[in-house]
Parts: structure tokens; C-alpha cells; sequence
């Protein structure tokens, strides 16, 4: 095996305005390996590929490039230099054909050669065995096809190095394994390939060496043969220091368990989760623990239709009912809090009231307004109740910190008086005081009578609020939990095991 | 990796081309019936023609405005520009030193003025194409009226010899009741419409800079990533379609002879829907130059073909826009069915007969 070092990076470090992406990262790529990257959310590993490709420039560190030390300022250099980037979402043109994209903006002569093109597009998906001709219209080739045209090109332009970020998230079985052919091919040709993924099965499959980043922090470079996966597992997730107060443990309230408030039986969503049962009692806290990406967050949009659900069916209190749009869902008294708050949850100019009462206004009608008065008093009300930090309750949300978006949205919710509350991710990216309290209030919730889903990646959290744990893992429900006592071993000993390939 | 078998997928036939032919079909069947239908005044060459002859100042708009819908932008200007243009030749072919050299040049120069400006902002600055040209229409329209508010008749005699001038093809043409042959008769407007349709559609097919556009017309982010200077060539877009609304300004004027502050106004409208009908998708990415004169010869044979069922004028203008909505629903069906998404017919609850959805 040949291991001379073509990329080497030392001591990068890289802030943003109030966050240290980076700090002293060490990478090593040799030639003819495919590396894997990985870490959870905010470990740094796009901040990491992006320094590579010269999207980022370092604040500080050295980078050398087969021994000569490199500095680029656009992607653009990057690529000039041998660096080929295929990203998850595929950057190509779907309206031109297969050639043209392998060779679109690399040519600087006025014309085209339609032909010369053709062959030489020709030669080239021959070589690498992709089965797609090229006077082909993109669009009409599958997505793996496009991924594999993506990565041609970028082998096409001399790459000594790939970067694949997250190639697979989006392909079935088959792809996958056309794709990783190719990845052995290149490696073969001595190409050395960063691969990025969620799927801990992938990493085993193909990769020879693993980098773990955590927190922006290096946790060490591993032969992947010799890690064994729940020691993977456990060096991405960290041991999470307890700096918040131990909460007490919630004992459900046990009123009625013959029939579920919600029983999904086979759902299954375009997202990509494979069909699954779940029921939740009322009064009951569960979690959907897993890594990013293993479906945890995709469950819960599909039980509240927020993607579009493919197949299966759902009972509201034993009692089958249509659900088709998340319009249906609040309807049924299931609220929402989605994972991503600005995209999907907050209208940013308007006043926190008005985002308080949006989703009741459309229970009711748009064209029963609520009187000033009465919103008023619904808004004062909840402002107090959760203890939302705003000057005025005419105050644009957008002014407000991310804790208090997110209770705002929260207030939405609960106004409507929803019978299943989903909350995903409701404590990301804000600050431990307002996590603490936002965790009390759904064991609080939970005792007056309320079913909760609480989603977190940090698993310490989903212990300490929930009463039982679904363990997820590439997209499937791998186990369950429940007891007092869980310790964040036992959920990663169910991922770990859990999975097809175990 | 050598025994792998690489299976060769059949090339389908791209979104351009189909649109494009489903346009040239309708054309040719829409042609067949106003033969059949009024065989006495669409049997003659001279019918066909004269489409082209009366109409060429559209067809070139239309050529520049398919290019820069391709590119995924859109320009409303072009009427008023080519309005402009018109009154902008009249005063001075008028003026003691008239003369039809300096009048191309002050068509192509007006035309090339309002496309790098309008090309610049919408570019370089990232305004909505929409508002700028709307911007642009308005201006256009201030400075026609600003330069001259009566109709001015150009008399100068170098320019009516222009005006009157006809190529004529004695080998083709029509007997007519007396029996006297009247050879067919195109005048140089459609030879610049030829002209113009063969050079521009190469560039979109054999250049650079044309396969740019489509590119950048299919998804601009994908095209920066695959190192085309996108914005350089979004300008060029606009700046081509102010030299067709210029160049269609002088043909105007060569063909009518006269300054007028109501030349080509709606023109841009037209245009679009002629371009739309062609084949060219407003979403950008998808389109064929050839279209363009397709697209503008059916709007035209269809108002025709009204004309001669004795219909009033409004319903022409009716009967164009239920065209078009027919036109853009039938290319978003072709578009859903080739997207192997299945085309379903969504309607609101409300409108659904039976309840079960």
C-alpha cells in the first residue's frame, strides 16, 4: 500500500463571529486511501473541507500539498491545483447534456467542438465504467448517474484529491454500491478521497483510515478496521459533561395505555425512512435517539406530514383518520416545533404576538381575526407563563435570542392546546438556562395530561426528559428503551449493534 | 473495472427539442387548416410571405427576448426601445444630415445603450430583471414622446427607395383572375430575419458563450460552481436583446416608413407570448432559437385565420390568450409526464365532484 502524504494540515484553526469552528485540527491524507471524516453537527467538518476547497481562508495552521505549502483564496485555485469537490447536492446543469457538463467552463475557446467533446466524454464515462451516454440530457440520468458524472469530471480535471460530502444521502442500495466501485477504482489510480457521511455502515465498508472531529477539536485519526464501531460512535458524541443541573427523572402518568393517543402503523415518508410503527400513551414523554441523520428527525416530520408521507396509516385515539398536511395534523391536535427554526418556524418581522397566535389564527379562520385585545391577552399570557425575555410583546421576533425564538414558537403551540406535542431539537444552539427550563416544561407538560416527543442529539438530555427512547440508526428503528436509569453506553450500544450489517 | 458492463441508455430527445417540435407540429397543422379553410388567400406564397415581410420587426425582438428567457431573465423594454428607435430614425433621416448609415447606427446604438444598462443592473447589482426593464419600458417610452409627439413621414428619397424596395422571385408566385402572373415579393426585412435567425441560433448551439447560457438559464448556482463567470454572461443576454429591439426598431421604420408615437407598443407582449408558444420555458434553461419565428408565426396565423372568419378584433386578443394558457398547460404536462413524475390533475377539494380525493 502505497502511503505517501499528499495533503497535510496543521494546527488549522478557524473562528466565526462568536464561534471557534476550529481549533489546532490536524488532517492527513495519503495517496490511493479513501479517509473518512466524521463528527456530528458543528464538529467542523464542512468548516474543515471548506478551508481545502478555498471556500474559507484559515486564521491560522499550514497546508501542504505534496510538501509545497498552499493558500487558496477561491475554489476556483483549489480546483486548478487538483482538488475536485463533489457535494451532496449535485452541482450540475440538469438541462444540458451529459458532456457538456463534464466539460462546461473549463474550455476558453469561442466554440464549441460538439463532437471532440463527445468522444473525449465518451472515453472517459467508458473508463470509469458509468452507465450513461453522453449526447444524454442530465435530467433524464438517475442521481447516483449524476453523482458518478460529478465525480468524472472532477477525475477528468487531474484531481489528486476527492472530496465527497455526503454523495450517498440521497441514493438507494444499488447506487451506493455502483458508487463505491467507482471510489475503489479511483483509489486504485491512487486518488486520495475524503468521504463524508451519516452512515456508520458506509464508513466500515469502504473507507481505510477515520478522523474524528468533535467540537471543533481533533479527537484522533484511526485505522477504521481496528475502531471498533461503538468506540466510533462514542468519540463522536463525546462524553457530555454534565454542566447542567440534574434534572429529576419523570415517571409517566399512566392513565389509560389500552388506547395510544397517536399509533402510526408502517409510515414511510419521501425523506427516506423506512416504513415504522409507533404509538405514543398519553401523558407520555418518548425520544428518537440517534445520530444526525439516522431518521430521527424524518420520523417526526412524517407524523406530522411535514414531509410527504408515501405509505402507512395513523390512528388518533384508536380511531383511523386521514392526515395529509400538516394542516390536518394541527387539526387532530398535533403540534410541531420544527428542527430548523428559521427556515420553518419563525416569520421573522413579525411582532412576537402575532407569531404567538399565527397557528391558533388558523385554526379559526383567517377571516375571524382575533380582536387586539384578545391576542393581546393571549401573547401576555404565555409571555409570562414561559418566561419570554422581550421588551414588548409588539417586539419583531427576530430581535429576540435563539432561546427565546424557539419559546416563542414553543407558546405558539401550546396556545392551541395539542394533545401530541413533536419537539425537534428544541434546545439547539441556545443557551443551558433556557434548556434546563425548556426541559422542565415538557416534563410539566407530560404530567398535566400531554403526549411529547422530544428529539435531541444530545442523548444526555433524551434521558434525563424522556421516559422511553427509540433508538434509530440509517434510517430505521433499531430498538427500544425505557427504565430510570439509562446511561448514554446503552443507547450507543444499541446503535452500535443495531443496523442490518451487524 | 473493465467487465463491467456499461449498458448505453438511449438519448432521449432533450426538453428543448421536443418543446420546439411540439411547436413546429402545431404550426404546420394550424398552416394546413387556415389552407384548407381559406385555400383562396392562404394557398398563395405571397400569404406566406408577407408574415414574415409585415412582421419581421416581432420575429427579431422575439429572437433576442428567446435568448435572454434561455439565460432565465426577461425583457419587457423591447417594445418601447424599438418605438423609440422608430422615432429616434424618423427626426433624423428627417434633418438636413439624414442619412441611412448614421440611422442604423443610432438604432443599433439606442438598442446596445439600453442593454448594457439594463444588462449591468440586473447582473452586476442583482436587481430583479423584471422591475429594470419595466424601468426600461417607461424610460423609453418618456424619451419617444420627448422627441417628437406627431407622426413624422420620412420623405427623404434614399430612404423611400429603401422602403420600396423588393426582392422579387419571378420563378414563384401566383396567377390571379385575369390570368396576369404576380411573382412573389419579400422585402429586406425578412432577409435580415433570416439572416439574423441562422447566426443567432448557431451561437446558441455551436458557442461558448451560447451553451453558457443555457447553463446558467438551467441552474446559475450549478453553472458558478462549474466555473462560468455567470454574471458576465447574464449581461450579454440583455445586451443582445437591446441590439434585436434596436435592429427591429430600423426594420420597423424601413418597413412602415413612419415615426409614430404608438410604434411597436405592446410589442413586447407579444414577444414574450410568441417566444413562450415557440418553445422557450419562462423558467429558463429551455429553449431553441428556431422556435422563436414558429412561435410569432402562429400567434400571427391564428389572428389571421380570425381575421378572415370575419370575427371582431377583441376576440383576437381573446383567442390569443386562451392559446397561451393551452400553450404553457400542455408544456407543463410534458414536462411533469417526462419527469417520470406521473401528471395528476389537482384539483381543490371544493371543486372535486365525489369526496373521496
Amino acid at each position: 500500500m502505497l502511503s505517501e502524504i499528499i495533503l497535510e494540515m496543521k494546527d488549522i484553526s478557524k473562528s466565526f463571529p462568536g464561534v471557534k469552528a476550529l481549533d489546532s485540527v490536524d488532517f492527513k491524507l495519503r495517496k490511493g486511501e479513501i479517509h473518512a471524516l466524521m463528527g456530528e453537527n458543528g464538529a467542523g467538518k464542512s468548516t474543515l473541507i471548506k478551508i481545502i476547497t478555498g471556500v474559507y481562508e484559515k486564521d491560522a495552521g499550514l497546508i501542504t500539498l505534496q510538501g509545497e505549502p498552499i493558500h487558496f483564496k477561491t475554489p476556483q485555485e483549489a480546483q486548478d491545483k487538483g482538488i475536485g469537490t463533489v457535494y451532496q447536492e449535485i452541482m450540475l446543469c440538469s438541462n444540458l447534456t451529459v458532456a457538456e457538463n463534464m466539460f462546461i467552463g473549463r474550455s476558453h475557446g469561442p466554440v464549441v467542438n460538439w463532437k471532440q467533446m463527445n468522444e473525449k466524454a465518451e472515453q472517459l464515462l467508458a473508463s470509469l465504467g458509468i452507465p450513461a451516454s453522453p449526447m444524454q440530457e442530465l435530467s433524464s440520468c438517475s442521481l447516483a448517474v449524476q453523482q458518478m458524472i460529478a465525480i468524472a469530471r472532477a477525475v477528468d480535471m487531474d484531481c489528486k484529491i476527492l472530496i465527497l460530502d455526503e454523495p450517498t444521502s440521497s441514493l438507494d442500495e444499488d447506487e451506493v454500491h455502483k458508487l463505491f466501485e467507482l471510489m475503489r477504482e479511483l483509489k486504485d489510480r491512487g486518488v486520495g478521497i475524503i468521504f463524508i457521511t451519516h452512515f456508520l455502515e458506509q464508513v466500515y465498508e469502504i473507507s481505510d483510515r477515520t478522523t474524528v472531529l468533535r467540537n471543533g477539536k481533533l479527537v484522533g485519526e484511526y485505522e477504521t478496521a481496528s475502531l471498533p464501531q461503538i468506540e466510533l460512535i462514542s468519540k463522536m458524541l463525546g462524553n457530555v459533561l454534565e454542566d447542567i443541573t440534574k434534572l429529576k427523572k419523570h415517571e409517566p402518568v399512566v392513565t389509560d395505555t389500552s388506547v395510544p393517543v397517536f399509533e402510526g402503523i408502517g409510515l414511510s415518508s419521501v425523506a427516506g425512512v423506512r416504513p415504522f410503527n409507533f404509538a405514543i400513551q398519553k401523558g407520555e414523554v418518548n425520544g428518537f435517539a440517534g445520530l444526525l441523520g439516522s431518521g430521527r428527525s424524518e420520523s417526526a416530520r412524517a407524523i406530522f406530514t411535514a414531509d410527504k408521507v408515501t405509505g402507512g396509516e395513523v390512528k388518533m385515539k384508536g380511531k383511523r383518520v386521514k392526515i395529509k398536511t400538516p394542516l390536518h395534523a394541527i387539526k387532530q391536535g398535533i403540534g410541531y416545533l420544527p428542527e430548523d427554526r428559521k427556515g420553518d418556524g419563525i416569520i421573522a418581522d413579525l411582532s412576537v404576538r402575532d407569531n404567538i397566535i399565527l397557528t391558533l389564527q388558523v385554526l379559526k379562520g383567517f377571516f375571524k381575526p382575533f380582536s387586539l385585545k384578545q391576542a393581546e391577552e393571549f401573547a401576555d399570557d404565555y409571555i409570562e407563563k414561559l418566561n419570554i425575555k422581550t421588551p414588548t410583546a409588539n417586539t419583531p421576533i427576530r430581535s429576540l435570542s435563539g432561546g427565546n425564538q424557539q419559546k416563542v414558537i414553543l407558546a405558539r403551540w401550546l396556545l392551541t392546546h395539542p394533545e401530541y406535542l413533536i419537539l425537534d431539537e428544541p434546545t439547539r444552539g441556545i443557551d443551558v438556562g433556557t434548556k434546563v427550563e425548556i426541559q422542565k416544561l415538557v416534563i410539566q407538560l407530560a404530567n398535566e395530561g400531554m403526549s411529547v416527543t422530544f428529539i435531541s442529539s444530545e442523548i444526555g438530555e433524551m434521558i434525563r426528559t424522556c421516559s422511553r427512547l427509540i433508538v434509530m440508526k440509517d434510517r430505521e428503528i433499531v430498538g427500544e428503551l425505557r427504565g430510570t436509569d439509562l446511561t448514554e453506553n446503552d443507547v450507543m450500544n444499541v446503535i452500535a449493534k443495531g443496523g442490518r450489517n451487524a | 473495472m473493465a467487465s463491467v458492463n456499461v449498458i448505453k441508455p438511449k438519448a432521449r430527445m432533450s426538453n428543448s427539442n421536443i418543446l420546439f417540435l411540439i411547436a413546429a407540429v402545431i404550426f404546420v397543422l394550424m398552416y394546413l387548416f387556415a389552407i384548407i379553410s381559406y385555400p383562396g388567400s392562404f394557398m398563395q406564397f405571397q400569404t406566406f410571405f408577407d408574415l414574415f415581410n409585415l412582421n419581421a420587426p416581432l420575429i427579431i425582438m422575439t429572437l433576442g427576448l428567446c435568448i435572454v428567457m434561455i439565460g432565465g431573465g426577461i425583457d419587457i423594454s423591447i417594445g418601447s426601445v424599438c418605438g423609440l428607435v422608430t422615432m429616434a430614425c424618423a427626426v433624423f433621416l428627417e434633418s438636413d444630415k439624414g442619412n441611412i448609415g448614421g440611422a442604423i447606427l443610432i438604432s443599433l446604438g439606442i438598442g446596445i445603450a439600453f442593454g448594457i444598462l439594463q444588462g449591468y443592473l440586473i447582473s452586476y447589482l442583482e436587481i430583479q430583471p423584471f422591475i429594470i426593464t419595466l424601468s426600461g419600458l417607461f424610460l423609453a417610452q418618456g424619451l419617444l414622446t420627448t422627441l417628437h409627439k406627431d407622426p413624422i413621414n420620412v420623405t427623404m428619397p434614399a430612404f423611400v427607395r429603401l422602403r420600396d424596395f423588393d426582392i422579387i422571385i419571378t420563378w414563384l408566385g401566383t396567377k390571379n383572375r385575369l390570368g396576369v402572373f404576380i411573382p412573389c415579393e419579400i422585402k429586406p426585412g425578412t432577409i435580415i430575419v433570416v439572416i439574423l435567425l441562422v447566426l443567432l441560433a448557431s451561437v446558441m448551439k455551436w458557442s461558448r458563450f451560447g451553451r453558457n447560457v443555457y447553463a446558467v438559464g438551467g441552474n446559475s448556482h450549478s453553472a458558478n460552481m462549474l466555473g462560468i463567470n455567470v454574471k458576465k454572461t447574464i449581461f450579454l443576454t440583455y445586451v443582445i436583446s437591446g441590439l434585436t429591439a434596436g435592429l427591429a426598431g430600423f426594420v420597423y421604420i424601413m418597413t412602415t416608413g413612419a415615426g409614430n408615437v404608438g410604434n411597436a407598443s405592446g410589442a413586447e407582449m407579444k414577444a414574450i407570448a410568441s417566444a413562450i408558444i415557440g418553445g422557450t420555458l419562462l423558467n429558463g434553461g429551455v429553449g431553441n432559437l428556431l422556435g422563436a419565428p414558429i412561435g410569432t408565426l402562429t400567434l400571427l396565423v391564428i389572428n389571421e385565420l380570425i381575421r378572415a372568419a370575419g370575427v371582431q378584433s377583441n376576440f383576437q386578443a381573446m383567442v390569443s390568450g386562451l392559446l397561451l394558457y393551452f400553450f404553457i398547460v400542455l408544456q407543463s404536462i410534458i414536462m411533469a409526464l417526462r419527469d417520470k413524475k406521473g401528471f395528476r390533475l389537482a384539483l381543490p377539494s371544493w371543486l372535486r365532484l365525489s369526496n373521496k380525493g
